[in-house]
């Protein structure tokens, strides 16, 4: 059985008008998983449970079967990089805000990176196609480029693990398929476990091998797509009324919604007939 | 090399040359010019002559004061600026130039520099501008956590609450004692006591050093408060020990310097246009450039309507504001013309 990369254990945390409770969750190392769930269900007070943001009341978060609460912040920054949805480092180039993902590694006495820090934040914009624009500012970006730049910066951490929150919200397809294509790419070859938050069911069933369903603070489902994107799911947790077909390209179960209007004539037809 | 380590080399040198020039400039400047080569040879002579005496007790103290303030001030001014991630914030906004003014106004009013010596100024000054800082920090650390931004009001609001009091201290006294105050909070680089002058100096360059074991911190809060946790940043340690460190230094200089305004918040503005927001260089930099800043508003300040002597402050506020409004508009036009 393949080791899990994170495992959390019987969690209780929250604010006072909104908690989750006994969240049980367990990714394999090498996993590509996506939290999705309806706005308000607890998915972002999910993330921030585990990037450590958020205190948690009760239960265990484990990280490479190590308490992440015991870990100091360096040894955190090491094993978990964090993309979060907004990105704010205006006046600053993309070459520079892509090293500050080397930041855990140094000492507090070490203000120069060394060539070594500059080879390996070189890989990673290589490899997310930052490179090019190295020197331009983090604000002259479109929004597509600066997520690619975020990315690049969090594998510069070197992390076990990558967490994403809502990458491809604001971008358009090309670049939603780009960046997920990369984050795809980077989980196959460097064998990086990947959790992202994510609201589009069909990206999410096509990208991901494990999907968590979050509903009012607590876990719906958790499973392969095939197993969470049943419409019945779909229903309890969203209710919305959907179908869910396979995708005629990957196999893959795809959610399809018809608008009220639409749904009223189909009602029509079928209690005429 | 890195090409950008070779550029912050560049602008250490010309920030040292500039320094010195300023130096040279302040020491042959006043009611008795002297030659730039002369003051070598003057101070290499020794204690016999006039000149001798005007350079090392009226001008070389003056310029030494002048560097550890207006560094001090540059530097707390870039490090609050850092921490709140607000351009606007200078160490006066946080009330600590109405507290040392309170302290002062307080010393002044109850004629304790009469009862004890003129010392109890400075000293009370400090006092006041401790206390400040102690309570600004107090009441927005309550529960352990810093608020940023709540502890940004409660700065406003006690400076407020200080020099409103300071005020009601002036309205109530006598017109001597009215004239002492108002003498003091003006600001000036004119500090007989030599021990001072060392104290201030040893806290600029210790406080200099020490920011920079912070240097990581800072840049990785150019992120944000949350993404420099992220990196594995201790921002909660980092804000409450860079907020001390920062009032202590603006407290020292207002104790003994008085109230000189717009060094700290024009300066490190100034540096981000020139050398860009990096800590490791913005730092040193910062502070450079608000000794020269300094030094060269002290010349003005005693040679416009010699031989008498404007306060330090005008200048500062009048020529400061000036050179920032023009810096602005011309990086407004470039970032505009880049634009678009």
């Amino acid at each position: 059985m393949i080791p899990n990369i994170l495992s959390i254990q019987s969690l209780c945390c929250g604010y006072p008008k909104f908690q989750l409770s006994n969240i049980k969750i367990d990714i394999p190392k090498g996993s590509f998983a996506g939290i999705i769930g309806p706005n308000g269900s607890g998915k972002t007070t999910l993330f921030r449970a585990i990037t450590g943001t958020l205190g948690i009341q009760s239960g265990k978060i484990l990280l490479n079967e190590q308490n992440l609460r015991k870990l100091s912040p360096r040894l955190r920054a090491q094993n978990i990089a964090i993309v979060s949805q907004f990105i704010e480092a205006g006046d600053m180039s993309v070459e520079d805000y892509v090293l500050m993902g080397r930041i855990p590694y140094h000492s507090r006495f070490s203000f120069f990176e060394g060539e070594e820090d500059f080879e390996i934040a070189q890989k990673y914009m290589e490899m997310t196609d930052t490179w090019r624009f190295k020197d331009r500012l983090m604000s002259e970006l479109s929004g597509g480029e600066q997520q690619l730049a975020a990315i690049a910066r969090a594998l510069t951490q070197q992390p076990h693990l990558l967490l994403l929150d809502e990458p491809t919200s604001h971008l358009d397809i090309t670049h939603q398929v780009h960046i997920l294509n990369v984050l795809q790419q980077l989980n196959q070859d460097m064998g990086l476990s990947v959790l992202m938050v994510i609201h589009d069911l069909n990206l999410a069933s096509e990208y991901c091998d494990q999907l968590i369903l979050v509903n009012q603070g607590k876990i719906h489902i958790q499973g392969t797509p095939e197993e969470v994107l049943t419409f019945q799911h779909i229903e309890d947790v969203y209710k919305t009324v959907v179908v869910t077909q396979s995708n005629p390209l990957s196999g893959k179960p795809a959610v399809f919604l018809a608008s009220r209007k639409v749904l009223k004539e189909i009602r029509e037809k079928l209690s005429n007939s | 090399m890195q090409k950008k380590y070779l550029q912050w080399i560049v602008y250490l040198s010309g920030l040292m040359v500039l320094l010195a020039a300023s130096v040279v400039l302040s020491l042959s400047v006043g009611e008795m010019n002297l030659g730039f080569m002369d003051i070598f040879k003057i101070l290499r002579e020794g204690n016999t002559s006039m000149e001798y005496t005007i350079l090392s007790q009226i001008r070389l103290p003056r310029v030494l004061l002048g560097i550890a303030v207006g560094g001090s001030l540059s530097l707390s001014g870039i490090l609050l600026q850092g921490v709140y991630r607000n351009p606007l914030v200078e160490p006066y906004t946080l009330g600590i130039s109405g507290g040392a003014s309170l302290g002062v106004a307080f010393a002044i009013v109850f004629g304790l520099h009469q009862l004890i010596g003129s010392f109890i100024l400075p000293a009370s000054g400090f006092i006041g501008a401790f206390l400040i800082i102690f309570l600004v920090y107090t009441i927005s650390s309550r529960s352990g956590r810093i608020n940023i931004q709540s502890m940004l009001l409660t700065g406003v609001m006690v400076s407020f609450i200080a020099s409103s009091s300071m005020m009601l201290l002036m309205a109530t006294t006598n017109s001597e004692n009215l004239h002492g105050i108002i003498f003091w909070i003006m600001g000036s680089l004119d500090e007989p006591d030599m021990s001072l002058i060392y104290i201030t100096m040893v806290m600029a360059f210790a406080s200099l050093v020490a920011s920079y074991f912070f240097v990581q911190p800072l840049n990785a809060l150019r992120l944000g408060e949350e993404k420099a946790k992220h990196l594995g940043i201790n921002t909660d340690t980092t804000i409450k020990l860079l907020f001390l460190l920062a009032s202590l230094l603006a407290g020292v200089c207002v104790a003994v310097a008085g109230v000189i305004g717009f060094v700290g918040l024009i300066i490190p503005h100034l540096m981000r246009l020139l050398v860009g927001s990096d800590y490791r260089i913005l730092l040193v930099s910062s502070f450079l450039s608000g000794s020269i800043f300094l030094v060269l508003s002290d010349i003005i300040a005693r040679t416009i309507i010699s031989p008498n002597e404007l306060p330090i402050g005008v200048i500062t506020g009048i020529v400061g504001g000036i050179v920032f409004l023009i810096m602005m508009s011309r990086s407004t036009v470039r970032s505009l013309k880049t634009n678009g």
